[in-house]
């Protein structure tokens, strides 16, 4: 497994990419730190995003898993007194993964517009939920502040960057070699035409449900890195659909290309947006629609599709 | 008894307003086949100039009807002035983009729209309660109204029986039905299909932004609140059937009445049950429960 791994050329350059980062990461700056650990940790739903995209579907309610994944960690520090950041992460991924797979049942029959409905109607009844009850801190949220590791209390944010590394460059590695399965290579081959692939004798709903899974993982995960990253978790910031709008925005931004791209992508957009806020406090979000707009007419490739060309031509077959 | 005259005129006066914000996405929708996030920006726009509006008449000593006159036309320019730019820069270039994309560009508009709002119109709240002093209050079954939400039954009913009689009844209704069933053999025949597209799309502009001014004398204009609108129209329109201008009214009565009903009795499920509903008929019915009858294509 892990000399197939080193054997793919796309994971091989992101563990030396992501090694260099976190090697960076040492020198770096707080407020850049901050940034890369907020793009890289929202880059996770983004590539279980990706996911879903290759296959045509797109969801514009990632934050019920985004959200789910943030308020584990934030309920378990709250009530459970639990600070070791390899439980609080392990429990984001597996709130979000029971729900996906519950919810999977129900979205994998559905396509498009619907599909990306009925995901924000999920969505929107957390937002519901959370924003109404006082037990699960109502408008407010939580605060989560305490982050051990092993038992360890470091001083800094330094080593969970170094988790959070780590833990992109798992994510990265497995969804590329997932996409590389033969699993995999029925998500281009859904989106361009179902019926024939039920005809090869798949079954594209149970196809799009471990895809619907796995991004909901993915989503969870995000979710917890950020709430823990952050250091804060609200309804308003994590579940409602203009966090989901985000993550659909860096997906197209960063481009379907590749493995590696959600993350460059949440990185950028991590920057972009802390850029326009200091230099207009005002018209971040302008600055920020206008980015959109200008990466949908005049770069449909998203980034990824910059960095392509003068990179690796062998890897097209990826995209 | 009284508790259940309060729940429906909540409702219905919620309705009402619901109604009319939502109707303008479901006509998008159902010519242009684009869900547009935007609406809640035009929704703030309507909002943000009738107050403006409003204000600047009374400090000039207008007359306060002058309100009930500058809410439609804050609304109608608005809709023309938003709508044409929208239509004719971004959205004619993107008709042959996949549907996903296009909700995209429209959300990044909403962005865009949101902070222009602040640009021109500042951070302040926006106060703008001449035309709702004017009207006063009315004694109904023991419960204490304010005359101006109960116009706002009429304004839903006069619209919704708008859109019915120009629908139906008129020769531009027949001619965006026949957009609406082929766009390509309208084409053909001669209808000029991008002018019908931009007319529809400013005629849905104008309807969000008359919800938004309408609505802007009862409650303070503040930034941001144009975002809770979107996913609630969302809602309305999904449950009646994206498309439907019956189903349009239809969602809004349920969700206007199951939001009265929630926040008097079960406060906690106040968002909770409107997008329930959504879920519960988007898995029942994903068309919506009227959904016009789709042709298909051989």
């Amino acid at each position: 497994m892990v000399s197939m791994a080193w054997n793919d050329k796309t994971i091989r350059w992101a563990i030396i990419g992501f090694a260099l980062l976190a090697a960076a990461g040492w020198l770096l700056p707080t407020w850049i730190l901050n940034n890369v650990m907020f793009g890289l940790a929202r880059g996770l739903a983004v590539l279980g995003l990706l996911v879903l995209w290759r296959t045509g579907l797109v969801s514009f309610g990632h934050a019920l898993y985004f959200g789910l994944g943030a308020y584990a960690v934030a309920l378990l520090e709250k009530y459970g007194g639990v600070t070791d950041v390899f439980l609080k992460f392990g429990a984001a991924i597996i709130v979000a993964g029971v729900f996906g797979f519950l919810l999977g049942f129900v979205l994998r029959n559905y396509r498009a517009i619907f599909f990306a409905m009925l995901s924000l109607a999920f969505s929107m009844v957390l937002y519901g939920v959370l924003v109404k009850m006082e037990v699960l801190g109502s408008t407010d949220g939580f605060s989560v502040t305490q982050n051990t590791i092993l038992g360890w209390k470091p001083d800094g944010k330094y080593p969970l960057f170094c988790f959070i590394v780590l833990t992109c460059v798992i994510a990265l590695s497995a969804v590329q070699l997932y996409l590389k399965s033969a699993l995999g290579h029925l998500t281009t081959a859904i989106r361009d035409n179902e019926l024939r692939v039920e005809y090869l004798g798949y079954s594209v709903a149970r196809a799009i449900h471990v895809k619907y899974l796995a991004s909901a993982c993915l989503a969870g995960a995000a979710g917890g890195a950020m709430a823990m990253a952050l250091g804060q978790v609200d309804p308003d910031s994590m579940v409602n659909w203009t966090v989901s709008g985000e993550l659909v925005f860096i997906t197209i931004m960063s481009g379907a290309g590749s493995v590696v791209a959600p993350f460059i992508g949440a990185i950028v957009f991590e920057f972009i947006r802390t850029y326009a806020f200091e230099l207009a406090p005002q018209a971040w979000q302008l600055i920020v629609g206008g980015t959109l707009l200008a990466i949908i007419f005049f770069l449909p490739g998203g980034i990824w599709s910059l960095l392509e060309k003068p990179w690796a031509k062998g890897e097209a077959d990826n995209g | 008894m009284q508790l259940i005259t309060t729940m429906l005129l909540d409702g219905l006066s919620y309705a009402s307003y619901l109604f009319i914000v939502s109707v303008g996405l479901t006509i998008i929708f159902g010519v242009m086949k684009i869900l547009n996030v935007a609406h809640g920006a035009f929704y703030a726009w309507g909002a943000y100039a009738a107050a403006y509006a409003i204000g600047l008449a009374a400090d000039n000593d207008w007359p306060d009807w002058s309100g009930f006159v500058l809410i439609f036309v804050a609304a109608i320019l608005v809709g023309i002035v938003l709508g044409t730019i929208i239509e004719r820069l971004i959205l004619r270039k993107m008709y042959h983009e996949e549907e996903v994309l296009i909700v995209l560009a429209t959300f990044g508009i909403f962005l865009i729209l949101e902070d222009v709002i602040l640009l021109v119109f500042g951070v302040n709240p926006y106060f703008a309660y001449q035309p709702m002093a004017l009207l006063g209050s009315v004694k109904m079954g023991g419960i204490i109204r304010d005359v101006y939400s109960l116009t706002l039954f009429g304004l839903a009913i006069l619209v919704a029986f708008g859109c019915w009689y120009g629908l139906n009844r008129t020769k531009w209704g027949k001619l965006l039905s026949v957009v609406i069933f082929d766009r390509e053999i309208s084409l053909a025949m001669g209808i000029n299909v991008q002018m019908v597209y931009l007319v529809t799309f400013i005629l849905g502009a104008t309807l969000g932004a008359l919800g938004g001014a309408y609505i802007a004398p009862t409650i303070s204009v503040a930034p941001g609140f144009g975002i809770d609108v979107i996913v609630l129209s969302f809602a309305v329109v999904v449950i009646g059937g994206m498309g439907s201008i019956p189903g349009a009214l239809i969602g809004s009565l349920m969700v206007g009445i199951l939001r009265a009903i929630a926040v008097h009795k079960f406060p906690e499920f106040e968002l909770f049950v409107v997008f329930g509903v959504m879920a519960a008929v988007l898995m029942i019915r994903p068309e919506g429960l009227f959904a016009p009858e789709k042709a298909r294509r051989i």
